[in-house]
């Protein structure tokens, strides 16, 4: 079968629609492992800052996880935060600089094990911010080991047996602690495992920030991501892994737009 | 035998990147995308691409490493590809 020579751009006269990789990411070279799903996340958001012409403004406060080691390589100002704190520290930020675009990113581990208060709180409070869940339901950067938002049966390193509800309790998610919050202008779900859920997620993050800017209260968009070094399975498995463990646990959807709420496959 | 397709656009690759992880393989709606025999300089083998790319971005969107750059021709273009390879 013949190849064809993909290492410069074609011969004919062509544009360059989409570049390897968003303008705000200085270096594309990151040290996260094949198959994780925080970079595809990550370029969503960083592309629909880009667009909406706001990286100038836009400050990122980042808790404690893989995704962490992507900060150095962010080109836009962003705040090393302590475990599950981010929010409130964005939460200062943005009542010093209203004027910005603030966001938090966050893994599971972080927000919902570390920091469950400083989301809920700064939720209730209605800050105007954007907080990112990249959630895969491990703590991937110890090691890959049950987090707050691990489902029933799924296989980590300390429920090697799988999630018992009767030992090691239930799942929680974050969309339902926050969607009913008065503060709260905007919850929405996504997943990066298809091109066309990567869409849907790149439009949630639109929505988030416009609501950030339109000052409608916090705005709070998850992510379901691969981790197929955590969950112990070969990195072509992780999409197929996580669409049928988590998916029907964690639904795919909009919880509530502009301050009005939604049930999403309802 | 061949057939005739017309195409928008084509990818780059940039296999220094690529850590094999073949998300892209899966992602690529009419498989023209192949992993390699040989290796990059990590050590991983990296995507090839058959001769039938309409450039509509589905591997761009789901590789985590950046691998891919589209690029939309200005004139589409009509190219030649093997039979039962582009459907």
């Amino acid at each position: 079968m013949s190849v064809i020579d993909t290492t410069r751009p074609p011969s004919e006269p062509a544009r360059q629609k989409w570049d390897t990789r968003p303008k705000l990411l200085i270096d594309g070279d990151h040290d996260l492992c094949p198959g994780c799903g925080e970079p595809i996340a990550l370029r969503c958001m960083l592309e629909v800052i880009d667009e909406m012409g706001l990286s100038q403004s836009a400050i990122g406060a980042v808790g404690i996880g893989c995704y962490t080691a992507l900060t150095s390589l962010l080109d836009t100002d962003m705040v090393q935060c302590l475990h599950g704190r981010a929010p409130s520290v964005a939460t200062g930020i943005k009542r010093m600089r209203p004027q910005s675009l603030v966001y938090t990113m966050q893994g599971d581990g972080d927000m919902v094990n570390e920091g469950l208060q400083e989301i809920i709180h700064s939720a209730a409070r209605g800050e105007s911010i954007t907080c990112l869940l990249l959630n895969n339901g491990v703590f991937g950067e110890t090691g890959g080991h049950m987090t707050a938002t691990t489902v029933i049966g799924q296989r980590t390193k300390n429920t090697l047996e799988g999630r018992d509800a009767a030992y090691h309790g239930h799942p929680i998610s974050m969309t339902d602690l926050l969607t009913p919050l008065g503060g709260v202008g905007y919850v929405a779900r996504s997943t990066v495992t298809t091109a066309r859920d990567i869409q849907r997620t790149r439009r949630y993050f639109r929505k988030a920030f416009e609501t950030q800017v339109a000052g409608k209260g916090l705005s709070f968009v998850e992510v379901l991501t691969m981790c197929p070094t955590g969950w112990f399975l070969p990195v072509q498995e992780g999409p197929s892994y996580l669409n049928e463990t988590m998916s029907p646990v964690f639904r795919i959807g909009e919880f509530k737009v502009d301050g009005q709420i939604f049930t999403p496959g309802a | 035998m061949s057939a005739t397709i017309l195409t928008r656009g084509t990818v780059t690759i940039d296999i220094a990147l690529c850590k094999g992880c073949e998300l892209c393989i899966p992602a690529c709606p009419i498989d023209v995308l192949t992993m390699s025999e040989a290796r990059n300089d990590r050590g991983e083998h990296y995507p090839e691409l058959a001769p039938g790319c309409t450039g509509c971005g589905a591997c761009y969107f789901v590789c985590p490493d950046f691998v891919f750059g589209i690029y939309e021709y200005e004139t589409p273009k009509t190219i030649s590809v093997p039979e039962g390879a582009a459907s």
